[in-house]
């Protein structure tokens, strides 16, 4: 390889989405200067660009912005400092010494040498394909996200006539726009009881148009040879298989898919990093770095987020992280070990190697009532927080401080449950 | 006498608080409860009198491109099919950018529609 192709940097950091922003500004911040971000795209902003309605950064900004508004803020930031970022430009391996090759058209394939490296390449939808739906396999079946990058980015209607599989926001969200812009959309189906989504966005985005959410539901089977003519939905019994009987056809010309996302972590798991199966991201510690010494993740490459506001926390904490790891600064003097209940699906970060106070966000499995969030070392309550209602589609957060954690034996385990509450 | 009331999802923020609303004889509000923030309650008696709402879309511009946009503030959430209307009706310059005005006041609801993304 020639030697113009192998570069060096402090810092980088992969994906100009709002982690790796958020983390670089952070970075930035701390003194750090010799900092690159690696966006696949043709733009800093991420999903956000697309997401272009209202509702980002009431936390961090005490404002309500639409996403590519969120997202400029971050941008204007990166271009003020000065932080250095390669557009067009696809990382194609993360190797164990913070080797980072990548590619683009002006440069080719090239390598940079990093001290630290920053995962921020946000997650994908869970793709059709991973449904196994029956039926036929005609045009105008798309995942939510696809739809609305055609909506939004190119002023393009994937259909008139729409059924949406699955509940999740970017679901919710879809099925307003199409809405907004003449589409009927029919229905949203949802397998399991609840919905994924936020509350708020089956008040505003299905309530306000009375489009029905049938919950309990799924597509079995689809119609149509060139284009999609009908869906056939059933309802589903407790352990989600279809019941005979129940099937009703929908006529529709497209069928929206907003089935989970998954975080994209082809890199991490080439690079031989532990991942955590519950979450599909990297397993980390308090300050988000992954097993590799040097390597952090954030956002939701490490668990899919619900609001952008706890991406760019958490990015602050990565990116803040890596400055002291380069400076030799980061400490690692307790391997305290997280573990969950099941009701409790996981936490991240699930391991702290160091007293500082410490944000854990986690998940619950269903929807709980009347419970407190309970964490223990051995016999010891650290902590207890009553909930009214808890749901698997908004992430809960704790925060453990120095206190509560230098009480702790160095390679103690907390227990993180959740318990009901006697009326 | 019927004494009524309304269960509402407040959409003010992702925390997504159930509220409840209660009505006296003469149908007016006579309680809100449920809302955590000043600005839940807020929302509940607008929900229960004059609902709004905040409108996202996008603008085409001379050019084909297209651009994001929203209301500058909730308008009446009778009017979002007008409003869009409007939004859809208008070609926005090649040059735009965040914070420019495309429609001022439109349909005299006091709001702007503004754009909110860079080309």
């Amino acid at each position: 390889m020639e030697k113009n192709n192998v570069k060096r940097a402090d810092l980088v950091i992969i994906g100009g989405g709002p982690a790796g922003m958020s983390a670089a500004v952070a970075a930035y911040e701390k003194g750090l200067r010799d900092i690159l971000i690696l966006e696949r795209d043709d733009a800093l902003g991420g999903i956000l660009r697309q997401c272009i309605h209202n509702g980002f950064g009431l936390h961090r900004f005490g404002e309500e912005l639409t996403g590519p508004e969120y997202a400029y803020r971050y941008e204007k930031q990166v271009r003020e400092y000065g932080i250095p970022f390669m557009l067009n430009t696809m990382v194609i391996d993360v190797d164990g010494n913070k080797v980072v090759t990548a590619m683009n058209r002006e440069c080719g394939i090239f390598k940079v040498e990093a001290k630290a490296v920053i995962l921020a390449m946000g997650c994908r939808e869970r793709p059709k394909g991973a449904l196994n739906i029956a039926g036929c396999r005609p045009a105008g079946i798309y995942t939510a996200g696809t739809a609305q990058k055609f909506v939004n980015m190119k002023g393009l209607m994937p259909g008139r006539e729409v059924v949406i599989l699955g509940s999740g926001d970017i679901g919710l969200i879809m099925a307003r726009r199409m809405t907004l812009e003449g589409a009927k959309v029919k229905a949203v189906c949802e397998l399991m009881p609840y919905s994924g989504g936020l509350a708020r966005n089956i008040e505003q985005c299905l309530n306000d148009f009375d489009i029905p959410l049938l919950l309990s539901h799924t597509v079995v089977d689809i119609h149509g040879k060139e284009r999609l003519s009908a869906v056939t939905i059933a309802k589903v019994d407790e352990g989600r298989r279809p019941i005979p009987g129940t099937e009703t056809t929908i006529p529709c010309d497209t069928l929206l898919l907003s089935c989970g996302l998954i975080p994209e972590n082809e890199l991490t798991k080439a690079s031989g990093i532990e991942l955590d199966r519950i979450t599909g991201g990297a397993r980390v510690d308090g300050d988000r770095e992954t097993d590799i010494p040097g390597i952090f993740a954030c956002g939701n490459v490490l668990h899919v987020h619900d609001l952008v506001d706890y991406v760019s926390e958490e990015s602050v904490i990565a990116g803040e992280a890596a400055v002291r790891y380069i400076n030799g600064e980061k400490s690692h003097g307790m391997a305290l070990k997280l573990v969950t209940d099941g009701k409790i699906r996981y936490t991240v970060p699930q391991r702290i190697s160091s007293a500082e106070k410490t944000k854990v966000y986690f998940r619950v499995s269903n929807v709980y009532r009347d419970v407190k969030i309970t964490v223990k070392a051995g016999d010891r309550v650290l902590l207890e927080k009553k909930k009214q209602k808890v749901a698997p589609g908004e992430m809960e957060t704790v925060i453990l401080t120095p206190d509560m954690l230098s009480s702790c034996d160095k390679d103690e385990t907390l227990a993180f449950s959740l318990e009901d509450i006697k009326k | 006498m019927s004494i009524k009331e309304r269960k509402l999802t407040c959409i003010v923020c992702p925390k997504g608080c159930d509220l409840k609303v209660e009505f006296d004889a003469d149908g007016k509000i006579a309680e809100v409860s449920g809302f955590t923030c000043p600005r839940g309650k807020d929302y509940a008696i607008a929900e229960c009198t004059s609902p709004v709402r905040t409108v996202t879309s996008t603008v085409r511009c001379a050019d084909g491109a297209v651009v994001a946009v929203k209301t500058s503030k909730p308008i009446p959430k009778s009017m979002i099919f007008d409003v869009m209307m409007e939004i859809n009706s208008v070609l926005a310059d090649n040059n735009v950018k965040i914070g420019d005005v495309v429609i001022a006041n439109v349909l005299g609801t006091g709001a702007d529609i503004i754009i909110t993304s860079n080309k």
